[in-house]
């Protein structure tokens, strides 16, 4: 991989001699996870209108071209040889200034390689409002425009974290990292949309948390964001609020929790039930998988070993018990046939499981995060104590080395698809808390900022994946999957301008000092990671630059997600059609039939609480004063047909052939 | 242990009651087939080898170099599993009979008491049934029903003093015998303690109601509702979590019932991984498929109905064989569970109310003999292996069941591995009238079964005496379950105490009083708490949950005294 861009610079020259003489090379990529789904490929292909000048597009988006006195000489007609080896610089066409009515942000990014999931290819970017308007060599251009230089750097789309909680408390203490602090953190590495998480105190409205989070997010907030909503606990009566969540409000994403028992822990039923609410409304299932059953008795036995240090966390939460809780929300998800995404794929078990699932056929995502692509739970057993807290979060951290490595290999295979940072940090003084009680630790490690670097480094200069497929895990698929695609996640005409300029040479070594967070402890302290954001456009904004953040406090939007996503909800329509199963048409069964004495014993399907205390079902003795008296209404036994006396009637005639055997 | 099998051969033994000699068989036992003699005085083996000096008159049975293995021990059934007051018409009289008659010497019953019922009352009434009745020795596994504070007690006692090591537990079954999985760790844990095996029945109970409450909301009835509310994802999901809670508490899980090829290789993936588990397929599981629940033909397709149902995928009798074979699942069981068809016509009209159970307890053996060893997959040492001496060995029995030795039980068969037999309902000992495996042919039966010393089957004649099968007494951390258990047992790091600032917290506001696990209390009872806008301060008395935590009044963060705080320093 590296060499091939090495031996691209060094024959720079004949590169720039083809420029503009041939369409730029697309690089078709069969295999990647998501080429061969049928149909998305029309929203990807490049828009190659936009090469050619006299399009129908050039001609609609630079309608103010009469005012110029025309295009130049410049780009000839369709894609001819054009300019010489120039460089594609002197080929911008710069139009006079007068039409500069609008206040939006101008910018044209030259000379980088546009990197897309698909393909690659060398074009100059120009964006206008917030808005990519021109992708192309020779773009034609009003005078005035900021340029930025990206030549021998990549030009990415900017990078789509999924998963952060900016603004969930846990035990009543807000993370250290807000909605300002997080997306300004988020900006500094590449990342310019973060979906955060809503979470609701169990029982209270969602609308009401929801609203909350939009207010706290519109004022604080760099870049553009959009919310997930979790589910702390479903009832049947949440049905309302999640449509008018999902057809009003844009949410198209909810999480649920198989842990915290108590809390916000919802039981088998109630998540079979919840997804086929969310497969009804076309919204995507999010789960955090681990047995909080077993996780809440290994706790009281670590306590009770005397074991209250963060190392309890990791050893309460063992790989077996999120492994468990995904193929346990896998199997309920196929039951009910609604696409599930895990959060936080921990461990390399629970990514097999997955993996295992997929090649079944199933409609499962996950998605693993900075923490567990970069390190491993060794240092929950730190002496310093602070050190160690500050890796707690769940599921935990691995203590398994390999980890990394391997989850790495299957995001660069497609089993993985997406990365997320679960951003979520808490202070020293906060995680304290938990000094004494590792159950009382605020969970959450930081990760926002090095998400992309981490990728790049582990996957990417290591060879297990090619730069497409790194935008693809950063940004793409987390875009298709969540709905936001070709808005975000792509350089295409007409997406948001939420660019990164990549710079696959550089390092950067990640410290506490250094970063631009507030917590005072970074797990990935010391790492060393090639590939940095050198500079980031956020709404068409140029943000990071020069190594300076230049970020404005509520300039990021809200994006609203629309249901159905494509990428997910199309192969699940298909499967409902196909799902329909159908009983076996037989004669009415007429042999005869056991008398049942007395319905009052244990009655199978019908839904009584079964609680931890049970008394009332006595199973008395036979009764033998059953009497004959039925009480008025609708009784569970109805379809039973009461028989007198006799206990088997033998059928009138010979028609008992459909008892016989046979 | 097989060193012990040639001894005695000079010892005089005292003519008393029945005397018996085997002359000329092969004796094949589960590590190794020799010919030897067998002599039998007063029920048990006196002698093993060749020139045996034995008292005259006594009787002789010409084996004539024919196989001579430990009488088969069928370690699930369910001969007075009551549903909806009704009983299975195999009692332990015609249940015990119709083992005999093929071969099984020793019954494993299960005690299935009601929800509430108490577990000693209910083993009590099992007993004394069987005592009546019972053609065979037999022994029971006591089903519990719910998890709750009493039970200890019982299982306590069941265990050191009435001889029971096995407990059965159900994931299955909501609202009715389901445990939650923080139940099911604090059995499984009470259970490891005790030294017990815990069979699991390994469903999802929980995706099983919702299933079966849309199925026939789309008006299927039938029993083809069955498998489909119970698709294998189902049992797979539940051997796995079963599996992974065994394996956090450290006690060895027993599946009884596995149906169907993932549920197996979930069982085969655990053991490569070291977990101590035991899989057990069932004579119709190793015998048929489950597309006969799409039979036109009711009373057919209700007399299939059990659970787990049997898998509808043609290829997976194969499969379990081919895993019992190479040890991954290692007993065969019946769970024979006979009701007549007009008891299963309960149901005719909604498939949840059939009563589950088939036959399988006579046709056991058979079938492992013509599926696997005449198959080739397995050898007649694994044979023996899997039709009685794991069981024996999992559930404590050994050597006194499951093996031809000097001084074990002399419940022998002599095995015909060539006779073949046609099953049909009209032949059988069950008293159902319909057999699930109805025209199937079958190599390989018992010529002679011997229990107890006493000839009870020969030449297709039984004749077994009703209340002479006795109770077996099983004891606790049977070595083959236990013995690893044992070694496998962890500790914190010793670091100086935190002492740097922590964070000031504020009263956490509780929402919910901690409900009773969420996992099986229907949310519809819970109607959503509204948000307490006059939530205050004010802290009971007593132990509070957030005691731990000491309290600050003001500052948030108090740096601490002088420059001890290198702990928190980063690095």
């Amino acid at each position: 991989m590296s060499d091939r861009r090495m031996s691209q610079e060094e024959d720079c020259a004949s590169l720039l001699s083809k420029l503009g003489s041939d369409s730029p090379r697309p690089r078709m990529k069969y295999g990647g996870m998501f080429c061969n789904v049928e149909g998305a490929f029309e929203n990807k292909t490049l828009n190659f209108e936009s090469f050619s000048p006299q399009s129908q597009r050039r001609g609609n988006t630079r309608n103010r071209t009469e005012v110029t006195g025309g295009p130049g000489p410049g780009p000839g007609p369709g894609p001819g040889p054009g300019p010489g080896p120039g460089g594609p610089s002197g080929q911008t066409m710069v139009f006079p200034s007068s039409f500069n009515k609008k206040q939006g942000d101008r910018l044209i990014i030259k000379g980088g390689k546009i990197v897309n999931d698909d393909q690659s290819f060398y074009a100059d970017v120009y964006i206008e409002d917030g808005i990519i308007k021109q992708i192309g060599e020779n773009l034609v251009v009003p005078a005035g425009v900021r340029t930025v230089d990206a030549y021998g750097q990549l030009v990415i789309p900017g990078g789509v974290d999924s998963n952060t909680s900016l603004q969930a408390p846990q035990r009543g203490l807000s993370p250290a990292d807000d909605f300002y602090q997080g997306t300004r953190a988020a900006l500094a590495g590449g990342t310019t949309t973060i979906i955060d998480h809503v979470l609701p105190e169990p029982g209270t409205s969602l609308l009401v948390a929801f609203e909350q989070w939009r207010d706290a997010a519109d004022q604080r907030a760099c870049c553009d964001y959009s919310l997930h909503v979790d589910i702390t606990r479903w009832h049947e009566g949440l049905y309302e609020e999640l449509e008018s969540l999902v057809k009003d409000k844009g949410v198209n994403s909810f999480l649920f929790f198989m842990s915290y028992k108590d809390k916000y822990q919802s039981s088998d039923s109630q998540l079979y039930e919840a997804f086929s609410v969310l497969r009804d409304l076309g919204a995507l299932a999010q789960v955090h998988a681990e047995n909080g059953d077993i996780i809440d008795e290994e706790q009281k036995k670590l306590l009770f070993l005397g074991i209250t240090g963060p190392e309890g966390h990791v050893l309460s939460h063992p790989e077996e018990v999120e492994t468990e809780a995904v193929y346990r929300a896998i199997t309920i998800a196929k039951q009910a046939n609604c696409p599930l995404y895990v959060t936080k794929v921990m461990s390399k078990p629970a990514a097999d499981v997955i993996a295992k699932a997929r090649k079944k056929g199933m409609v499962v995502y996950g998605e693993p995060i900075t923490a567990s692509l970069a390190t491993d739970g060794s240092h929950y057993w730190s002496k310093d104590w602070a050190q160690a807290a500050a890796y707690v979060m769940s599921p935990p951290i691995n203590p398994d080395p390999s980890t990394p490595q391997y989850l790495t290999s299957l995001l660069a295979c497609g089993d993985l698809q997406v990365t997320g940072s679960a951003q979520a940090s808490f202070s020293t003084a906060q995680k304290a808390v938990g000094k004494d009680d590792f159950t009382q630790i605020p969970e959450g490690t930081n990760g926002i900022e090095e998400r992309l670097s981490v990728v790049w480094d582990r996957a990417v200069s290591t060879g297990k994946m090619d730069e497409n497929e790194f935008v693809a895990v950063t940004s793409t698929n987390a875009a298709k999957l969540f709905n936001i695609y070709p808005r975000k996640g792509r350089i295409a005409v007409g997406s948001d301008a939420d660019i990164v300029i990549w710079n696959p040479k550089e390092t950067k070594t990640v410290s506490a000092k250094t970063h631009n967070l507030t917590v005072e402890v970074n797990i990935l302290e010391g790492m060393e990671f090639r590939g940095v954001a050198s500079v980031v456009v956020s709404g068409g904004r140029v943000v990071l630059e020069d190594g300076k953040l230049n970020v404005t406090e509520g300039s990021g939007r809200f994006i609203p997600r629309k249901a159905f996503s494509d990428t997910v909800y199309k192969r699940i329509r298909a499967r409902s059609k196909m799902a329909e199963a159908h009983g076996v048409p037989r004669g009415n069964y007429d042999g005869p039939v056991h008398d049942v004495i007395s319905m009052t014993k244990s009655v199978p399907p019908t839904p009584t609480t079964r609680g931890p205390t049970c008394p009332k079902t006595i199973t008395g003795p036979r009764n033998l004063h059953q009497s004959g008296f039925t009480l008025a209404g609708a009784q569970i036994d109805d379809h039973i047909p009461r028989r007198s006396a006799q206990k088997i009637v033998a059928p009138p005639g010979g028609r008992s052939n459909i008892t016989s055997l046979s | 242990m097989s060193g012990t099998s040639f001894q005695g051969k000079n010892s005089i033994p005292h003519p008393t009651s029945e005397q018996l000699l085997i002359k000329g068989g092969r004796v094949v036992n589960d590590d190794q087939s020799f010919f030897a003699d067998v002599y039998i005085e007063e029920g048990l083996i006196k002698q093993v080898g060749e020139n045996l000096v034995v008292p005259g008159g006594v009787k002789v049975i010409e084996a004539n170099g024919g196989m001579v293995i430990p009488g088969g021990i069928d370690v699930n059934t369910c001969l007075m599993k009551p549903f909806l007051g009704t009983q299975p018409v195999d009692d332990f009289f015609q249940g015990t009979k119709a083992a005999l008659s093929g071969g099984t010497t020793m019954i494993i019953d299960h005690v299935t008491p009601q929800p509430g019922e108490s577990l000693l009352e209910a083993f009590e009434r099992w007993q004394e049934a069987a005592d009546k009745k019972a053609c065979c020795d037999y022994s029971l596994h006591v089903d519990i029903p719910q998890w709750n504070e009493t039970v200890k007690d019982e299982l306590e006692l069941l265990v050191q003093e009435k001889g029971i090591n096995s407990f059965q537990v159900y994931m299955a079954y909501k609202d009715v015998y389901q445990m939650t999985d923080s139940q099911l760790y604090e059995a499984l844990s009470f259970l490891k303690q005790l030294g017990a095996v815990a069979l699991v029945h390994a469903e999802n109970g929980d995706l099983i109601a919702q299933e079966q409450s849309k199925i026939l909301g789309m008006g299927i009835t039938g029993p083809e509702g069955h498998p489909l509310s119970r698709p294998e994802e189902l049992e797979a999901e539940a051997v796995f979590r079963a599996i992974t809670l065994g394996n956090r508490v450290n006690c060895p899980v027993y599946i009884s019932k596995v149906m169907s090829k993932s549920a197996a290789d979930t069982i085969t993936q655990a053991r490569r991984k070291g977990s101590i588990v035991f899989g057990e397929p069932i004579t119709a599981g190793l015998a048929t498929d489950g597309s006969h629940y799409w039979s036109k033909n009711w009373a057919k397709a209700a007399a299939y109905v059990t659970s787990p149902p049997l898998s509808p995928d043609p290829t997976t009798p194969d499969h379990l064989h081919t895993l019992l074979a190479c040890g991954d699942l290692q007993v065969v069981g019946s769970a024979h569970c006979a009701y007549s068809t007009s008891q299963k016509a309960i149901g005719k009209d909604d498939f949840t109310l059939i009563p589950e159970g088939t036959n399988g307890v006579e046709e056991r053996m058979g079938f492992v003999w013509d599926k696997a060893v005449a198959m080739g997959k397995m050898d007649e040492n694994q044979f023996v292996a899997v039709t009685s001496t794991n069981a024996a060995k999992i559930f404590n029995l050994y050597p006194r069941k499951g093996r031809i030795a000097v001084g074990s039980d002399a419940d022998i068969v002599i095995w015909d591995p060539d006779s073949i037999k046609t099953i049909t309902a009209k032949l059988q000992q069950s008293a159902a009238e319909y057999n699930i495996f109805e025209g199937l042919e079958c190599r390989g039966g018992p010529v002679l079964v011997l229990s107890q010393g006493r000839v009870v089957y020969e030449e297709g004649k039984l004749q077994a005496q009703q209340g002479t099968g006795r109770f077996i007494p099983r004891k606790p951390f049977p070595d083959y379950a236990y013995q690893r258990i044992r070694f496998r047992n962890q500790q914190g790091v010793t670091r100086g105490s935190y002492d740097g600032p922590v964070y000031d917290v504020a009263p956490t506001p509780k929402y919910i009083t901690p409900a009773p696990s969420a996992k099986t209390s229907p949310t519809s009872h819970q109607p959503p708490p509204i948000r307490n806008l006059h939530q205050s301060n004010f802290s009971l008395s007593g132990a509070q949950i957030d005691d731990n935590v000491p309290r600050r009044s003001g500052h948030r963060i108090v740096a601490p005294p002088g420059g001890r705080s290198n702990i928190t320093s980063l690095g």
